[in-house]
């Protein structure tokens, strides 16, 4: 009995990514362009066997027309020149509008591309970061958002195949990737440009809300984390093993920058940047050994906790709703 | 050679230790529940290509195994409770309770008996 279907949940799964299935208008002109291309060099390709054939078969007044230079300059030039530069115009008519600059009032969420996982600020009308997240972007369904795309280290590419096409999160630039779910849902997403070994252990779910739950989720998420007197034992391990070094809770003295944040790591639904479901059990197989389960991120193995101080941080953090 | 292999054979065929088995439950339910749970975060499961976690012990051979985490007899009933609860079993242990029904538990340690060595 064998399986390759990755265990997380809402990540991308099986083969082939869900490319030609857009839920967003912004995915909807490449499916467009993608079957009218197909279309087009399908019938150029049945032109050119069919001429082929009668260059080789044909009577010889076929034949002889067939070499004719008023083909040539028909079929040779006048044809790709109209149907190319019609092409042309096309594509760019669709897809001049995916990346424009933010609107005013338009949904803005910087998304940072890090080895090996994403960083997610959600961003006020003035560009200010409102808070942070990690490795799921949430939106409202039926509204365009558009993320912005950096990275600090290498290049990234972020793919949602359902939403959008790939674009490259490059080090010192800002690309605009636009999305919109028509639909509440989950879409899986996947760093698209080899960024080093874990690369392809590096995925993210968008998650669209209904709006009104969409205004919910974003002021949950924008609070600290609430005090968890029935985990302090696990906070105490969290403090004294110095999770806070890397990473921050809000409301809490850990404010580390290095990795995710964790102010609301128990709401997330995957971890480890869309690859483990996330549980009690899970958390604790990634805090005791993440390198078995993602070889070379950044988080060292803690194999200096008891099994106790294990289950007890591990609890603690799926507490942080 | 052909009697290392013939020996191997026999040893396959009559094993010494008594086959664990568990009626009516169902391993291909339970290996689904393994993956959407993530045991591999922790365990090495056959069966699972990934992750193949080193937290916990490997599970290959587990129908092979007198003991289950070197303390409790390797037994269908007590297989059960562990997974569901392992820390009312073992306080000091690394693993935690489990969202798994006794139903759901049951399918688990069917397909972990399922487990064969050879």
């Amino acid at each position: 009995m064998q399986t390759d279907a990755p265990p997380a949940h809402g990540s991308l799964k099986g083969w082939p990514p869900p490319a030609l299935d857009p839920a967003g208008p912004f995915a909807a002109p490449l499916n467009s362009l993608t079957w009218g291309l197909l279309a087009m060099t399908a019938a150029v390709l049945a032109i050119v066997v069919v001429a082929l054939a009668l260059a080789l078969f044909a009577p010889r007044a076929w034949r002889k027309r067939l070499g004719g230079e008023r083909l040539v300059w028909i079929a040779g030039i006048a044809f790709p020149v109209v149907v190319l530069s019609a092409l042309l115009v096309w594509g760019l008519s669709l897809t001049h509008r995916l990346s424009e600059p933010p609107r005013p009032g338009e949904l803005r969420v910087r998304v940072t591309g890090e080895m090996w996982w994403w960083r997610v600020g959600y961003l006020d009308a003035a560009g200010r970061e409102a808070f942070q997240d990690a490795n799921e972007i949430h939106i409202p369904a039926g509204r365009p958002v558009a993320l912005e795309l950096e990275s600090t280290d290498v290049i990234h590419s972020l793919w949602i195949p359902r939403l959008n096409g790939k674009l490259d999160m490059i080090p010192g630039r800002r690309n605009i990737l636009r999305i919109q779910a028509d639909q509440p849902g989950e879409y899986g997403a996947q760093c698209a440009e080899f960024c080093g070994g874990p690369h392809a252990l590096m995925a993210l779910v968008v998650v669209a809300h209904a709006p009104a739950d969409y205004e919910a989720w974003k002021v949950k998420q924008g609070e600290p984390a609430a005090p968890a007197p029935a985990h302090a034992a696990g906070k105490a391990v969290f403090d004294r093993a110095g999770c806070g070094a890397c990473h921050a809770i809000r409301g809490t003295d850990a404010n580390g920058l290095a990795g995710p944040d964790l102010t609301h790591v128990g709401s997330r639904r995957t971890l480890g940047a869309g690859v483990l479901p996330n549980n009690q059990g899970a958390l604790a197989g990634w805090i005791g050994d993440s390198q078995a389960i993602k070889p070379g991120n950044r988080m060292p193995a803690y194999s200096v906790l008891s099994g106790q101080e294990l289950r007890d941080v591990s609890a603690y953090l799926e507490s942080l709703k | 050679m052909i009697g290392l292999a013939g020996a191997t054979l026999v040893a396959c065929a009559d094993k010494p230790f008594p086959s664990r088995q568990l009626a009516g439950a169902n391993p291909t339910e339970g290996l689904r529940l393994i993956e959407a749970e993530g045991c591999g975060a922790c365990h090495h499961i056959p069966g699972v290509q990934w992750p193949r976690g080193a937290v916990g012990g490997s599970l290959d051979n587990l129908q092979a195994q007198a003991m289950i985490a070197g303390r409790f007899p390797n037994r269908p009933n007590v297989m059960i409770a562990w997974l569901r609860d392992a820390p009312a079993m073992a306080p000091d242990t690394a693993m935690p309770a489990s969202r798994l029904t006794q139903d759901q538990a049951r399918d688990v340690a069917a397909y972990l008996y399922s487990l064969d060595a050879d």
